[in-house]
């Protein structure tokens, strides 16, 4: 793997290689000293174009836990604010020779654009609303810590599709892993066609009670202003997942920051059934491993990460 | 108000002979092996091979016609130029030098420049810039509504008298039915067709692609095809009401053919066009993220495709048109949604076409050679012809070899093409624009 652009180009087998690593980071975790020598020497570049806390945090903390040097770049406060186009940022940050860039713009196929531009690993974080690919691994991660196989689950995506790249790289990952999924939400906020993406389409929650997880998409405030929703009362009407729509043996995952009281109800964010921090730890774990096969290019062998004297092989 | 002509710069006029070529040319019926005498710019004669081809005669170039086949001169009623404001994308000299190296003696240019040509010293200006710079003979349109804003009409009618060839807000719809109404009330005064770029904007906005399963994929902002043949509908509409004459531009949805051709079994002045890029590719390109296929209107699907091929061939479209849009490197080398709409079509309009629609049967030399002279007549302008006595508007293309586009470059000042890097088979060797020689290929002689 050279890059890690969007989740469409991984198979199954890569998709379960990355999480059984992350499964044996995961240890790592749980130590005193919580921090391995994998990748000493090697640098992870974070470069934002849109605001992020929990994203950067964990890619960050990841490339830490593996010994990299970091480097933070937001967009905000820096050249990018006096008209320097995404090619020439790139260009120069890559004069400092980054193994890895974390890469999160509002803008579709960026990551793949970057690529093209330098000879560092790519790891797309986001851009646009098109694929968000480590999110959706670590959604695989959290699953399968808590259930074991995909296979044959029915999972339900419910919000704004429309403008949701988790929503699309979910749709992906998880059917590969052998899930059924279904995307429900307000007709203005489903895309035309989206059943491309082999998903099944529902316009209300009626038949929610046939999924067995439940993942509601976060709704943005700023989706009232554009009118794609004639209030946000009555998109927690017909939308909200709440105590009374979610049924016992259903999980709930959500990929934050929750709007309590609009998608989710306080109260099934903090039941038993929300996988909701298990996500957000895993996003650690998870980065982790997307680091470690992009640097390290164990293909396939299974390499052992855990022991502080083996050095890492050569990409 | 007479009709309007084109403008070009001063040059010698054309003293040859091609010896010996396969002269086609639909509307003369001819198809057959001829000599082609061009004296003083105009066709002199025309004679079995070998008659006119006389040792002795007056010193002009004599060319072997080889394989090459002899067309007439190519027409293209759509091209934005860019001059004024922005002629580090084109000029008007690398925009006629790209139409001439496609075998086109004659273009229309769109008035959406910087600024737009809204007022008669402008257009008078732009005309003189011709006059100076352009290889081919260019038409200029003027602006429907004044700065394209779509509020109030511009000066139509000094526009005319200045030179409009016609008036369009190309690039933009105009919005309003209320002002397309009163544009078409104030053709009656001073004629110009009003080619329409037909767009709703409400339902395009902030739309990079079309709207479907690719869209919906890409996680991109669609616009639905009934963006444009709403619109169509709408317009073809007015115009029969107001008895007005309308041009619909790159038509790129099924809905907009069915739409004209409804108007014109109902009996409305309505012509149409479609872009190559429209006839030979679909939404399902888009997967790459190519910047060189984004353009507006975008790619249809493959319904879309089959039915703009099929209004090709039955002549409810009219006619081809490049709709040349040039955009810089760095302005086309950033995210998807931050491109600017475009592709470049000049240099590829009729090898494209022919490797990919007559080449495999779907459609016939002959009907692609009258689709690609007709825009012409829509403006009022004389249809290009391969007769004797007639100014010599040839293309001569030798349609057995294969090329690269932009493997060498272009003539263009922008390289933004969809078809760049695709093999396609015919290549302009030289075309003769209103009987002066404009292009002529580039050949180099290796000796041993």
């Amino acid at each position: 793997m050279n890059h890690l652009l969007s989740i469409e180009e991984l198979d199954r087998a890569a998709i379960e290689r990355i999480v059984d690593r992350a499964e044996r980071f995961a240890e790592v975790a749980d130590r005193e000293i919580k921090k391995v020598p994998t990748l000493r020497g090697r640098m992870v570049l974070n470069l934002f174009y849109e605001s992020s806390t929990r994203t950067r945090s964990s890619f960050e903390l990841a490339a830490k836990r593996l010994s990299a040097d970091v480097v933070n770049f937001s967009a905000g406060g820096s050249s990018v604010e006096k008209g320097e186009s995404l090619k020439d940022t790139v260009l120069t940050l890559s004069a400092h020779k980054p193994d890895v860039i974390v890469i999160r713009t509002p803008w579709v196929g960026a990551a793949e654009l970057v690529s093209r531009w330098c000879s560092a690993a790519i790891v797309n974080a986001g851009d646009g609303k098109h694929e968000h690919p480590t999110q959706a691994l670590l959604d695989v991660y959290t699953l399968r810590r808590r259930i074991g196989s995909l296979d044959g689950l029915s999972v339900w995506i419910v919000g704004d599709v429309t403008h949701s790249r988790v929503a699309r790289s979910n749709i992906i990952a998880l059917r590969k892993m052998g899930a059924k999924v279904t995307v429900a939400g307000p007709p203005t906020l489903i895309p035309r066609q989206i059943e491309a993406l082999g998903c099944e389409v529902r316009y209300t929650l009626d038949d929610l009670h046939t999924a067995d997880v439940v993942y509601a998409l976060r709704m943005q405030n700023e989706r009232m202003t554009e009118a794609w929703v004639p209030s946000l009362r009555e998109y927690a009407a017909w939308y909200q997942v709440n105590g009374r729509r979610l049924r016992p043996r259903q999980l709930l995952m959500h990929p934050g920051p929750v709007n309590r009281g609009v998608e989710l109800s306080g109260e099934v964010v903090d039941s038993p059934q929300s996988l909701i921090s298990a996500q957000v730890e895993a996003g650690v774990v998870v980065r982790m491993a997307v680091l470690y096969e992009l640097l390290s290019g164990a293909r396939g062998e299974t390499p052992s990460p855990l022991h502080p004297t083996r050095s890492p092989q050569p990409a | 108000m007479s009709a309007p002509t084109l403008v070009r710069r001063q040059a010698p006029p054309a003293d040859l002979l091609i010896g010996d070529v396969r002269v086609f040319d639909p509307r003369e019926r001819i198809d057959t092996r001829l000599d082609v005498r061009v004296r003083d710019g105009k066709i002199a004669e025309l004679a079995q091979p070998g008659t006119l081809d006389r040792e002795g005669e007056e010193a002009s170039e004599r060319i072997d016609g080889g394989r090459a086949s002899l067309l007439p001169g190519l027409f293209d009623p759509h091209v934005h130029f860019r001059t004024p404001g922005q002629e580090h994308k084109e000029d008007l000299e690398t925009g006629t030098r790209a139409a001439a190296a496609g075998g086109f003696c004659g273009v229309i240019a769109m008035p959406n420049t910087d600024p737009v040509i809204d007022s008669a010293p402008l257009l008078r200006s732009l005309r003189d810039a011709a006059l100076r710079d352009a290889r081919v003979p260019v038409g200029f349109t003027a602006a429907i509504t004044r700065g394209l804003a779509g509020q109030e009409l511009s000066e139509m009618a000094s526009l005319r008298q200045e030179g409009a060839i016609g008036f369009t807000d190309d690039g933009r719809p105009v919005a309003s039915a209320g002002m397309l109404r009163k544009a078409l009330q104030y053709q009656r005064l001073c004629g110009g067709v009003l080619a329409l770029h037909e767009e709703d904007p409400s339902l395009s906005a902030g739309g990079s692609m079309r709207e479907g399963p690719v869209s919906a994929a890409l996680g991109l902002t669609g616009i639905p095809s009934v963006s444009e043949s709403t619109m169509v509908a709408r317009d073809a509409e007015l115009a029969l009401y107001e008895q007005g004459r309308v041009h619909f531009q790159h038509l790129s949805a099924k809905a907009s053919v069915e739409a004209v051709a409804a108007a014109k079994q109902r009996g409305a002045q309505v012509s149409a066009e479609a872009s190559p890029h429209h006839l030979l590719l679909t939404e399902e390109e888009l997967h790459g993220l190519d910047t060189r296929l984004k353009m507006n209107p975008p790619l249809g699907d493959e319904q879309d495709r089959q039915a703009i091929i099929e209004g090709l061939r039955s002549g409810v479209i009219d006619c081809v048109a490049t709709d040349h849009a040039p955009h810089s490197r760095e302005e086309k080398e950033v995210p998807f949604e931050q491109a600017p709409m475009g592709t470049t079509g000049l240099e590829t309009a009729f090898p494209a076409l022919y490797t990919m629609l007559v080449k495999p049967g779907v459609l016939d030399l002959g009907t692609l050679v009258e689709r690609m002279t007709l825009g012409a007549q829509l403006f009022d302008l004389p249809l290009p012809r391969i007769a004797v006595g007639e100014p010599a508007n040839l293309a001569l293309i030798d349609l057995k070899t294969g090329w690269v586009p932009g493997e060498h470059g272009w003539e263009s000042r922008s390289a933004n093409c969809c078809f760049a890097g695709r093999r396609l088979q015919g290549r302009v060797i030289m075309t003769i624009a209103d009987g002066v020689i404009a292009y002529r290929q580039r050949a180099f002689t290796v000796v041993a």
